[in-house]
C-alpha cells in the first residue's frame, strides 16, 4: 500500500519532470501585481515575490532534481563500479592506493565536501553534478570492490580465468550481474541523497542560478517572506520531503526483495 | 590496549594527512586564474601579483605544498583575505557557537533515541512500534534546511515561543539543535530497535527472564548493553555528518558558528578561510570516528584482543 503510494508518488514527479517542456508553463513570467499572491486560476498554488506562478516553478523544479539526480547517480556508479571491482580484481598495490583514496574521501563529511567544491567551482548546474559526482563515486567504489573480493575465488571466476578470459570480460560477465543487486540498492539510496544534496546547495545559493528554478533556491528564497506568504517555503518543502521519502521506502521496499545484507 | 591505540592514531594521521593534501589542492580546483577570481577582473596587475606572491602562487607547487604542511604543524592556516586576520583566530572564535550546537543536536537525538527505540523493540508490532518506524523513516527524508523553516513557521511565527534566529539565551538553541538533531535521532532510534531486538533472541536473555527478572530488567540490565555498541558506532560515524548539517542549519538560523563562516568564506571567495574551515571541520570528524574506535574497543574486550 505504502509502496504503491510511493510508485504512484515518484511516477506523477518523473511524468512532471520529463513533460515539462510540454505543458506550457512560465516559471519566469514575472508580473509584479500578482507579488505573493494566494492561489488562482492560472496559479492553484499562488504566487512567489515576483510574481511568478508557483506551480510552474515547483515543475521546473523537479526537473532540476530528477536532471541531476540521474546524473550524478548514473556518473557516480559507472566510475565507482569501475574503480572498485578492477581495485579489488588487481589488487596489490593498485588496490592498497585505492583504498586509501577511498578512505579519505569518507573521512570528509560529504556534504561539506560538495559545498567547499561548489564553492570553489563556482554556481550552476554543471558544477553541481560535478561536486556530488565528486562525492558520490566513493560509496559505490568501496561497496564494489568488498563486493567483488568476496567473489574473485569463486569457482565460476576461477573457471573462466582457466578459459583464459580477459579482466575485463570475467568483470563484466561473471561479476557484475552478482554485485548488482546491492550496487541498485545503493543507487536508489543515492537518488534520495542527491536530491537532498542538490537543493541543499541551491538553498545556500550555490546550485542552479536565477531565474531557474530548483526546490532548494525556492525555499531559500521563500525564507525571506515566511511570515506574509508561508507558502512559498511550505509546498517546495513538502514536494521535495515527500519525493524524498518515496525513494527511501522504494529503496528499503527493493533492499528487502532483492535480500541485500543490511548496507554499513 | 595500547597497540590497538597506537595503530588507531597512525591510520588517524594518515587519513588527516589525506585530508590536508585534498584541501591544499582545492585552491588549485578553481576555474582559471584564482588570483583573478578573487580580486575581480578590473584588479590592477600589479595588485594581482602582490596577492599571488602573499598566497605564495608564484612559487612552484612542491614548494607551496611544503610550506602549507609547515604552517599545517605549527597550527597556522594562513590569512583570512577579506578581514587580514589569521584564519585560526576567526575559526577559534565561531568554534564555540558550533560545538554548542552539536552537543545539543546530539543531546537531542540521544534523548529522542534511547527511549524510542528500546519501547519499539520491547512492544515490537504495536502501534507504537509504527510509529517509531514512521519516525525513522520521515526523519531521514526531511532536509534540514526544510526541517528548520517549517519549525520556524511554527514555534517562531505561529506560536511565538522561539526566537527565529541569532544565539541569545538558551531558547535560540532549541530549534537549531531540533532541526539538527531529528535526522540523528531517527536513524539512531531505527538502529537500537533492530540490534536490540537482535539481542533479545540470545540464549542469556532467557537466562535473565527465566530467573525471574522484569522485562524492564532484563531489557535495562541485560540487552541494552550489548545493543548499544552498534549504535555507539553508528553515533561516530553519523557525528560528522552532523558536523556537515551544522553548515545548513547554521545558515537557516543565522547561528554565528564555524558552518556560516564557510559559507561567508565562499561568497567573499576567501579561500585560504575557507579551506581552514573545511580542514578544521574534516579533522573533527576524524579526531571523532578515531575516538570512536577507542569507546569501542574499550566496552568491547573482543575487538581490542582480536586487533592485538
Amino acid at each position: 500500500m505504502l509502496t504503491r503510494a510511493a510508485a504512484v508518488l515518484l511516477a506523477v514527479w518523473l511524468l512532471l519532470a520529463l513533460g515539462a517542456p510540454l505543458l506550457g508553463l512560465e516559471p519566469h513570467r514575472v508580473s509584479l501585481p500578482h507579488m505573493l499572491a494566494g492561489p488562482a486560476l492560472d496559479a492553484p498554488l499562488g504566487y512567489d515575490e515576483l510574481g511568478r506562478p508557483l506551480l510552474d516553478r515547483l515543475v521546473s523544479g523537479a526537473r532540476t532534481s530528477l536532471l541531476v539526480a540521474v546524473s550524478v547517480v548514473g556518473l557516480s556508479l559507472v566510475i565507482g563500479t569501475a574503480i572498485g571491482t578492477t581495485s579489488a580484481w588487481l589488487g596489490g598495490p593498485v588496490d592498497h592506493l585505492v583504498v586509501r583514496v577511498v578512505d579519505v574521501f569518507l573521512a570528509f563529511p560529504g556534504i561539506l565536501l560538495a559545498i567547499a567544491l561548489a564553492g570553489i567551482l563556482g554556481p550552476g548546474i554543471d558544477n553541481v553534478v560535478l561536486a556530488l559526482t565528486t562525492v558520490g563515486w566513493v560509496g559505490f567504489a568501496r561497496l564494489a570492490r568488498a563486493q567483488t573480493l568476496s567473489l574473485k575465488h569463486r569457482e565460476h571466476v576461477l573457471a573462466a580465468v582457466a578459459l583464459g578470459a580477459r579482466a575485463p570480460r570475467i568483470l563484466v560477465h561473471h561479476v557484475l550481474p552478482l554485485i548488482a543487486a546491492p550496487l541498485i540498492v545503493e543507487a536508489t539510496f543515492g537518488v534520495a541523497a542527491v536530491i537532498i544534496g542538490e537543493a541543499g546547495l541551491s538553498f545556500l545559493g550555490l546550485g542552479v542560478q536565477p531565474p531557474a528554478a530548483s526546490w532548494g533556491s525556492i525555499i531559500q528564497e521563500g525564507t525571506r517572506y515566511m511570515l506574509v506568504a508561508p507558502h512559498l517555503v511550505v509546498v517546495p518543502a513538502v514536494a521535495l520531503s515527500l519525493v524524498v521519502l518515496a525513494v527511501n521506502l522504494l529503496g528499503d521496499r527493493l533492499r528487502d526483495r532483492l535480500d541485500v545484507r543490511a548496507r554499513d | 590496549m595500547i597497540g590497538f591505540l597506537a595503530s588507531r592514531v597512525a591510520s588517524a594521521a594518515v587519513t588527516v594527512l589525506g585530508v590536508s593534501v585534498l584541501v591544499f589542492s582545492l585552491v588549485h580546483l578553481v576555474p582559471g586564474d584564482p588570483v583573478e577570481v578573487m580580486l575581480g577582473e578590473s584588479a590592477q596587475p600589479a595588485d594581482r601579483e602582490a596577492l599571488r606572491a602573499a598566497l605564495g602562487l608564484d612559487r612552484p607547487l612542491p614548494a607551496q605544498f611544503g610550506s602549507y604542511l609547515l604552517g599545517l604543524a605549527r597550527l597556522d592556516l594562513g590569512t583570512s583575505l577579506h578581514s587580514r586576520r589569521p584564519v585560526t583566530d576567526l575559526i577559534a572564535e565561531r568554534l564555540p557557537a558550533t560545538a554548542e550546537l552539536a552537543v545539543a543536536a546530539l543531546a537531542v537525538a540521544v534523548a529522542v533515541a534511547l527511549p524510542l527505540g528500546a519501547l519499539a523493540a520491547m512492544h515490537r508490532g504495536s502501534l507504537l512500534d509504527q510509529g517509531a518506524i514512521a519516525f525513522a523513516t520521515l526523519g531521514v527524508s526531511i532536509p534540514n534546511f526544510v526541517l528548520g523553516p517549517l519549525l520556524i513557521l511554527a514555534f517562531s511565527f505561529a506560536l511565538g515561543w522561539l526566537p527565529v534566529s541569532g544565539r541569545e539565551g538558551g531558547g535560540s538553541l532549541v530549534l537549531p539543535a531540533i532541526t539538527l538533531g531529528t535526522a540523528l535521532a531517527a536513524i539512531l532510534a531505527r538502529m537500537l530497535r533492530s540490534t536490540l531486538l537482535e539481542v533479545m533472541g540470545e540464549d542469556y536473555i532467557r537466562t535473565a527472564r527465566a530467573k525471574g527478572l522484569r522485562e524492564v530488567q532484563v531489557v535495562a540490565g541485560h540487552a541494552l548493553g550489548n545493543a548499544m555498541l552498534p549504535v555507539i558506532t553508528l553515533l561516530g560515524l553519523q557525528l560528522g555528518t552532523l558536523l556537515a548539517g551544522a553548515v545548513i542549519t547554521e545558515i537557516v538560523f543565522s547561528w554565528p558558528g564555524l558552518g556560516s563562516l564557510t559559507v561567508e568564506a565562499i561568497q567573499r571567495r576567501d579561500y585560504p578561510l575557507l579551506q581552514g574551515c573545511v580542514l578544521v571541520i574534516s579533522t573533527g570528524y576524524v579526531a571523532v570516528n578515531s575516538a570512536t574506535d577507542l569507546v569501542y574497543a574499550w566496552l568491547d574486550p573482543r575487538i581490542r584482543l582480536a586487533e592485538s
